[in-house]
């Protein structure tokens, strides 16, 4: 019961429409990739599921459309890390992380046992156990991307919503950070749609692959479907070469401009 | 007083890590505040013109105790003294101090804002234009048995605020903290000047008007207490169950929406909440400023930015501040009497200035 559908999405910013006519759907437990060049609309269409941006057509999640959803309830269902989360300065990773809790706190509640609990396991979990009383500035990259997945997990909603996970992290943690959502995954059952704009990191750790150009969707299905070497050049013009991991896995790897050249007229 | 913050203990079960990490009220410095604000109101009562000593001032306390009362016998004069003029006063300067302090940290909070005050939204500047009006039109009237002079002071803020906000949202956004204190500035500047052009073309009223703007905490008996207390309890309490939310808040608009927290609805109850209680406040002591700026920075600095632990502690030290504040305006050109905000102001304003520097000027 966590999957999540679009019909008929269509998002605009005043006159300008960015994202137009999209269906979509995810199912329990998957994880999908939202790729495509800048500007296509991918963390916009985040932002539409997590009822952070107008939109007309219809989104459900569970079956329940999102836009019938108290603000509360919806939290309990999808949470969201943002490519940049706001970390107020001097704030501590436990308060951060406890500040996940709120969609299962009344207006003027408190937090219990119970969220100080489930907020402690988190932190273990993620490896912040020990920085717990750490301010958030005082922490690195990699481990404010952490910081920011666990204050997201305290939701303890079935549906995650990651955009760019890796952007400004090292290809260690970049790993780390795919790593640990994909363990989460299979732990907890989340569906996961994540923006990417890393094709590789995309076509490995993604079950499906949806591919936006300028708010359309032009083509969805496995990695190995979509990230083909015509799709990347008509799409992102560039010259790739795509290697085959794993099964279904695939890697995206640009090369440059006389390669590219040489490599055309070695393909059959 | 389970609305001052739970003095919590460990919970069992949970890592010991984790619950440094949480924001709790320090049990040692609310303790510390509230015998910093007891002495400073003992001080308070004994300082005046007329000597009179802490045991008389003990026995005058004592003494409608029915149990204590008959024990020792009180001078009727030094206990009227007391009694109408100097226990009502300090009280007074308690709670005014309080209420400022507090709404202070509440308005920072709500706004993501370390700079904003009551003061700087223009709050303060449509309360004296409201309660000038007041004065000067309608003067000793009152409305369904309520002196107008502070449901005056509540409107004129309450449409300072409203002004700000509109104008900071439609000009950068709420999220601009810089749009925000322009629009306050503007629309205190707009106020300021209706204010005081009435007030100039009013002069039979001037000296009250005056009086009245540069703050003082003159008061006979507990007329001017009562006409504040329900506003500031009220705005208080409302503002001490926000505590949990406002520390939500700063982490920004978006996020604090995706986890089911409507920023705006705490945005406006906290604000409603605060000017109501600052109108209040500055309608009866006038605008003394830099109180809701000083204390909660100063809490920040020495204890924590949570405002579970902001609020309570600018409450408490908020109020012994301008209790201070107050005897040193009766103390410094004495038999005279200083205004009290030019007390709080030479505080208040290199302290300021300390704290634009220290923020780097990051939150504009």
């Amino acid at each position: 019961m966590n999957d999540v559908v679009l019909r008929g999405v269509r998002i605009a910013y005043e006159s300008e429409v960015v994202v137009s006519e999209l269906d979509l759907g995810i199912s329990s437990g998957e994880w999908l990739a939202l790729i495509g060049p800048n500007g296509a609309g991918k963390t916009t269409i985040l932002r539409a599921i997590a009822r952070l941006v107008a939109y007309q057509g219809e989104i459900q999640v569970g079956g329940q459309a999102v836009a019938e959803m108290s603000g509360r309830e919806l939290a309990r269902r999808v949470a969201m890390v943002m490519q940049e989360p706001h970390m107020p300065e001097g704030m501590s990773v436990s308060q951060y992380v406890m500040l996940g809790r709120s969609p299962h706190l009344a207006y003027f509640g408190k937090e219990g046992h119970r969220d100080q609990r489930v907020v402690a396991d988190i932190l273990e979990r993620l490896s912040l156990g020990r920085m717990a009383a750490r301010a958030l500035d005082h922490l690195s990259g990699g481990e404010r991307q952490r910081a920011a997945i666990a204050r997201a997990l305290a939701q303890q909603a079935p549906v995650l919503l990651v955009d760019e996970p890796t952007s400004s992290l090292d290809v260690g943690r970049q790993q780390d950070v795919l790593e640990l959502i994909d363990s989460l995954r299979a732990e907890q059952g989340l569906t996961v749609i994540a923006a990417m704009h890393d094709l590789t990191l995309a076509g490995q750790y993604a079950d499906r692959v949806a591919l936006l150009v300028a708010g359309k969707l032009v083509a969805a299905g496995t990695p190995a479907e979509v990230l083909t070497e015509p799709a990347i050049a008509d799409h992102y013009r560039a010259q790739v070469r795509v290697l085959q991991m794993n099964g279904s896995g695939r890697a995206v790897i640009p090369i440059r401009g006389h390669d590219a050249a040489q490599a055309k007229n070695r393909l059959p | 007083m389970q609305i001052l913050g739970r003095l919590s203990r460990p919970a069992q079960g949970a890592p010991v890590a984790l619950l440094q990490g949480l924001p709790r009220l320090p049990w040692w410095w609310a303790a510390a505040g509230g015998l910093v604000l007891l002495a400073s109101m003992v001080l308070g009562v004994l300082v005046g013109p007329v000597h009179i000593s802490l045991g008389t001032v003990l026995q005058v306390l004592v003494a409608p105790i029915p149990w204590f009362g008959g024990l020792a016998s009180v001078d009727p004069g030094q206990a009227s003294i007391l009694w109408s003029l100097r226990i009502p006063r300090v009280v007074l300067g308690a709670i005014v101090g309080a209420m400022l302090a507090t709404a202070g940290a509440a308005y920072q909070g709500a706004f993501r804002n370390p700079l904003a005050d009551p003061y700087l939204l223009g709050a303060a500047a449509g309360a004296n234009l409201g309660a000038t009006l007041a004065i000067t039109f309608a003067p000793g009237s009152s409305l369904i048995g309520v002196n107008v002079v502070p449901l005056a002071g509540f409107v004129g803020a309450a449409a300072a605020v409203a002004g700000a906000y509109a104008l900071g949202q439609t000009v950068t956004g709420l999220r601009n903290t810089t749009g925000l204190i322009l629009a306050g500035v503007a629309i205190a500047a707009f106020f300021n000047a209706i204010q005081t052009y009435i007030q100039q073309s009013q002069t039979n009223n001037i000296r009250q008007v005056y009086s009245w703007i540069l703050g003082r905490l003159v008061t006979a008996g507990w007329e001017g207490v009562l006409l504040v207390l329900p506003y500031v309890v009220i705005g208080v309490a409302v503002i001490l169950l926000h505590r949990r939310l406002l520390d939500a808040l700063s982490i920004g608009d978006d996020e604090v929406t995706s986890l089911g927290i409507s920023a705006r609805r705490v945005r406006l109850i906290v604000v409603i909440a605060a000017t109501l209680g600052t109108a209040a406040v500055v309608a009866i002591a006038g605008t003394i400023a830099f109180v809701g700026i000083i204390v909660p920075h100063t809490v920040r600095l020495l204890v924590g930015r949570s405002y579970r632990v902001v609020i309570p502690l600018s409450l408490l030290f908020g109020a012994a501040f301008l209790v201070l504040a107050d005897t040193a305006a009766r103390m410094v050109a004495a038999p005279a009497e200083v205004p009290i905000g030019v007390i709080t102001a030479i505080v208040g304003a290199p302290f300021f200035i300390i704290v634009m520097r220290s923020t780097r000027a990051a939150a504009l």
